[in-house]
Order: structure tokens, then sequence, then C-alpha cells
């Protein structure tokens, strides 16, 4: 086993700014609005760090997939105790229509060109909320998922896993190589420090192609409209159950 | 970090001020960030990296204990030795000794941020940076070995004494004596407004060795516990009220001779050079705290409505945050100007960081006020944070030499004959 991790991060629009859809409702506003590294993915980065920390896998790889600024994520996450980072360098119009599919079969091309045991993602990004990268990453490579995961720990080749599911908790035990996703309780990330800020400026972060990786990012779906939310409409009282029941009915409630 | 922070948070408290009033002091407002008071403008990317790791920590570690620690008086040592494990504690320190090593202007940055999470304690850490500064460029290799790892760590609190009861603005005029017998100094006398005083393990101290004026004046390291060592009572302060302030008193204190930084004669040196990078600390507080402050006022003005309508819509409020956030950059500029010109060790350095801690306390106090205003009636009331930086920072126009103190030294600068 390589005892190489990759972690994915993604730079999003950061969690504290007001959302502002385009008046042309072809997207929301991103020029000159603060991104920061998408919460789950801080998460993520912080296990592998652990993990490290535990002697129990030897490399930390971050990744992100985007134009130039996506480096800075990267650099937060070697900051955050990383080795090196791969920015796969996709702009523009390509960048727009940047969606799970492509970028999971960026990371699988990666997980297989870098040998890598394990790949470490954030559950979902706040941005789009897709909640898919993690699982299509898992069945492109055939490898085995413990997604929304809230404990991880690695026995032998085996990984034994927490899952946070709408019944409660779930443990499972999977092989290795795989894929986990992140979820909020899984840790608390660390702080970057400044000794680890500074020595980040001195790993290597290399730039790739989706070409290179033989990757098609092209995407299969088109935004037709994003618009607001509707406005909250004011409620209505009744007087009984019964009409409460009625009134249900009406809507198509119930 | 900050988001994971406020996302396991319980869920955001709506916006209406009456009922939810503790929300405005939350970590969620003070990151909305607008875009020409953003203060990363013009930084590096590596500058971008302290600053942001030191807004995180202030609004996860600090901004949610800010009231409290001033309403219990708390001297918060668990969280500032957080703050030292990012490296924080030395932060111009070298690193042979477990310092960060950086430059005067990452410093102003990174106490900037911090600032507006709490700006007594961020004032404390900037103290405490310049005592353990002190001990790495004047002391010899024993008493840096000795004293600057640990401070670094904050497993050792720092105090600055060098004001008396007697001697404030005209501080070479400083009576605590220090009489050498053999190999040590016996030290007699007392210091005022002591910034940690008695809380603290190592005491940076100006006292008389020599004869009257500055050139009598030696820098002594003096440890808690030294007999002879006590402390007046605990002041009670309108801010700053996470740094305990007390006298500290000296009864025939025997000091050994070894704990003096450089030669006899040459505190006074230090000491003004040690105000020279303070005076661009304190400015940066006020700087954190304006900061602060006027989004604390942009978001309420958004907000609150009257006459039908929300105060953002008032032209005379529209026109007075324009103001506030003019002087806001201006105040920032002078001080990281400032910074540069200390680094760079330029001719006018001491004038230029004068200018920056005259400009920028007398700024930053009136930010901090006009936002108070702008509040009503809710700006005087504790559950809002924009009285405490008020209240905080009006201290800044006061020490590291009064803002008159800095007129003198800027006109000096410009009528003496070179």
């Amino acid at each position: 086993m390589s005892g190489r991790v990759l972690v994915g991060v993604k730079r999003v629009i950061d969690y504290a700014v007001k959302i502002r859809v385009k008046p042309d409702n072809t997207g929301v506003v991103t020029d000159g609005v603060k991104h920061s590294m998408n919460p789950f993915c801080e998460i993520a980065v912080e296990e592998a760090v652990k993990l490290k920390e535990k002697k129990l896998i030897k490399e930390v790889v971050a990744v992100s997939c985007g134009p130039q600024q996506s480096q800075e994520t990267i650099r937060t996450a070697l900051a955050m105790g990383a080795d090196r980072g791969i920015h796969v360098d996709v702009s523009g119009k390509d960048y727009e229509n940047l969606g799970p599919l492509q970028v999971s079969k960026i990371l699988a091309a990666l997980a297989k060109q870098e040998d890598a045991q394990l790949i470490l993602l954030g559950k979902q990004a706040i941005d789009d909320d897709c909640n898919q990268t993690g699982q299509m990453t898992a069945a492109l490579l055939d490898w085995p998922q413990g997604t929304f995961a809230s404990e991880v720990s690695l026995e032998g080749d085996k990984i034994n896993l927490v899952r946070e599911i709408d019944g409660g908790l779930e443990h499972i035990k999977i092989n290795t190589p795989a894929v986990i996703t992140a979820d909020l309780r899984l840790n608390t990330p660390r702080y970057a420090t400044l000794p680890n800020i500074m020595k980040a400026k001195k790993k290597k972060i290399v730039t790739v192609k989706p070409a290179d990786l033989g990757v098609d990012v092209t995407s299969r779906l088109e935004v037709l409209k994003v618009e607001e939310p509707p406005q909250r409409q004011a409620g209505m009282k009744v007087e009984t159950v019964e009409d409460l029941v009625v009134k249900l009915k009406e809507a198509g409630r119930v | 970090m900050a988001a994971v922070g406020a996302l396991s948070r319980i869920a955001r408290l709506g916006s209406r001020i009456c009922k939810n009033r503790v929300t405005l002091s939350g970590n969620s407002q003070r990151r909305g960030i607008a875009a020409c008071i953003d203060p990363s403008h013009g930084l590096t990317d590596e500058q971008k990296e302290f600053q942001k790791v030191a807004f995180d920590f202030a609004a996860n570690e600090m901004a949610p204990h800010m009231a409290e620690w001033d309403q219990k008086e708390i001297f918060p040592v668990e969280t500032m030795r957080k703050v030292a494990q990012l490296g924080f504690g030395g932060i111009y320190v070298q690193p042979d000794v477990g310092g960060s090593g950086l430059s005067r202007l990452d410093t102003s940055i990174i106490f900037e941020a911090l600032s507006t999470g709490c700006v007594s304690t961020t004032a404390y850490i900037s103290i405490h940076n310049m005592c353990a500064w002190m001990i790495d460029s004047y002391g010899n290799k024993e008493q840096r070995e000795k004293f600057c790892p640990d401070l670094c760590s904050m497993e050792k609190f720092a105090s600055y004494c060098l004001t008396e009861p007697g001697s404030g603005s005209d501080a070479a005029s400083l009576l605590t004596s220090a009489q050498r017998k053999g190999d040590h100094y016996v030290l007699n006398g007392s210091k005022a407004f002591i910034s940690g005083g008695g809380d603290t393990d190592v005491y940076v101290v100006m006292c008389r060795t020599g004869g009257k004026g500055p050139k009598g004046i030696s820098c002594l390291v003096v440890e808690k516990g030294t007999p002879g060592l006590s402390f007046g009572k605990k002041e009670k302060k309108v801010g700053w009220n996470s740094q305990p302030t007390r006298a500290v008193i000296f009864e025939d204190c025997a000091v050994p001779v070894a704990n003096r930084l450089g030669e006899e004669g040459q505190g006074f040196n230090f000491a003004m050079k040690g105000l020279n990078g303070g005076r661009i600390n304190i400015a940066s507080c006020s700087l954190g705290a304006a900061h602060a402050s006027v989004q604390l006022a942009r978001d309420h003005l958004l907000v609150r409505k009257q006459f039908g309508e929300t105060l953002s819509n008032n032209q005379f409020l529209q026109f007075k945050l324009a103001e506030m956030a003019t002087k806001l950059v201006a105040s920032r500029l002078l001080i990281r100007e400032a910074a540069q010109a200390l680094q760079e060790d330029r001719p006018d350095a001491v004038a230029i960081c004068s200018m920056a801690k005259l400009f920028a306390t007398d700024e930053c106090f009136n930010i901090c006020n006009q936002a108070l205003q702008m509040h009503g009636g809710y700006g005087y009331l504790k559950d809002y944070a924009v009285q405490q930086f008020v209240r905080d920072i009006r201290v800044h126009q006061i020490l590291e030499g009064t803002n008159e103190v800095m007129r003198m030294i800027i006109s000096r600068n410009l009528l003496s004959e070179s």
C-alpha cells in the first residue's frame, strides 16, 4: 500500500457572504466575492492530516479543480499539513459547467496515477449541495465508499467507519482502497499556525489539465435558470382541526 | 475553522434587533466583507493566509467571549495559550528562540484581525510580544534562551514596566532605583498602570542605575516570586478589562545583574525603540475595533427601520458611514506604511510611527463612537459589542505615548535642524 491519501478541496463562496443572483439569472455573483475552502473539505483535510500524524498513512496530497485561484485553496490545505498539491486547471466556461461527474472522473484518474490508498472528500459543497462526487468517484473506481463519516479508524487494510444516517449511526467496515466523505462531526479542523503557513510556501503544487488525465470535462447538464427562492407567503389561521384538514387537502398536502 | 464553527452552532437567530440582541455580537455579522474596506487589499498571499487565520481565530475563539471577559474581568489565559500555539506569542521574535520571525507589517495585520475579536486581549498580547522582542533583541544568549521560549509559547506571561506614579509622559524622569550590590541590583520604587501586573510571570523593568535623565536608566528582567516584589490593588477601568492592571512595587527587591539587558544606561534607548513597534501595534488594535464597528454599523443600518424605511436610506447616515469607511482605510494605510518604515529602519520611522499612532487611534475612536451613535439607544447597551469597542480603544489615545506626546515627536522632526 502506497500510504498515500488524496484529499479533494473545493474553492467556494465563503459561507458568511450574502449570495446574490446575477441579473441575467444565469448564476450567482462570484466576481469580487470572498471565497474560501468548503467547510466539509476542511474537515476532510484535518482527518487526513490526523491520520498522517498517527503514522497510519504516509502522504497527504491536496487536489483542487478550478481556475488559478484554486491554488489558494490548496495552499490552505498545505498550511494545515498536506504534503503537496495538485491543481487541475479548469477555467472559463468549462469551470462554470464543472460538476460532480467531471470532478469524480478527474479524481478517479488521479487516484490511479498517484496510486492512492484512500480518497477523502467533504460530503458536499456548500454552493451546489450536490453530495455526489464521493459516491460517483467510488463507483468509477469500483472502490467501497464510506459516506457521511463521523468517525474513521484504520485497522490493518480495512477501515472502520461510523456513518451518520437518518436512523442514527451506522457502523461499517470497508476494504481499502476506499472513498470516504466527511460529515460535520468527524473532527474540528485546526487553525493553520504561522510556522506551517510559512512552510507551506515551500511545498509543491503541480498544475495539470483534465486532458492530460484523459478526462473530458464537457457537461451533460445545462443550467436553464437561477433565481432567488420565492418570498415567504403569509400563513393562514384556522378555527378548528377540521378546518385545518380541509385546508391541507385543498393545498394537496394531505 | 470559522465556517465549521458557525455551522455547528445552533441555527442563526433572526435578524430582528429587538428580539435577538445577542446575534449582533455574533461572528456571522462580522465576516460580511464590504469590498472597499476589505483589509486584505494589497497583501501578499502569505499575509492573506496569516490574516485569515487571525480573523478566523478572532471570530471563533474570542468574539463569543469578549463581553464575558469584559464584564467578569477574566484574564483569558487558555485562549491566549491557543493564540501562542498559532505562533502569535512572539510574532517578531526570532525563530531560534521560539518566535515566528515575521515582519512588523505581518504583526500589524495579525493584531488588526485579532482585535476584531477582543481589543483588550489583543492589546495585552501585543504588550507581551513587545516584552519578548525586547529580550530577544537586546538580551545576551543566556537571557534569550532562558526567557524567550516560554514567552513565545505563553507558558509564561510578560509585563512591561516603565510608567510610574510620578512619570508618565516624562518617562525619563523615572525614580525606581537599582543600586548595585555585588552580583545583584537592589530595586526600590513603584510602577503604575502595569498591564498584566500581578498575574504575569516576567517583568521587563526600566530603572535608574545611574544619574538623572535618560542615560541613567537600565533595563532589568524581574521574575515573579522574587522577594521584595509585590503588587497594588487591581485597578477598576472603563475598558481593557480582560487584562488586570496593577501597580508593581519594589521594596529592597534583589535582582541578579545577569538579568540586565544590555549595558547600564542603555535602558531608555531600548524603551524608545520598543515604543515604535508598540505604537504600531496599539494603532493596529484600534484599527481592528474600527473595522468591526463599521461592519456592525453597516449591518444595523440595513436592518433598523424608522419612518417607514431602513436607516440605510437616510442620506446623512449614508454619508456618515462613507466618512467612517474612508477614515478607516486612511488609518490602515498609514499604519501599514509606518510598519514598513520601521521594518526597513528608515530615518523617518520614529516620526511616521508617531503619526500613525496619533491619526489612527483618534480616527478609529471617532469611528467606533459614531458607530455607537448609529445604533441609537441599543448602542448604549452592553448586549451590543459596539460599546465595548468604544470603551476598549479609548485608552489607546493615552498609552504608549499620549497623542499629545506624538505631536511633540512629529513637530520635533519637522522643526529640528538636520
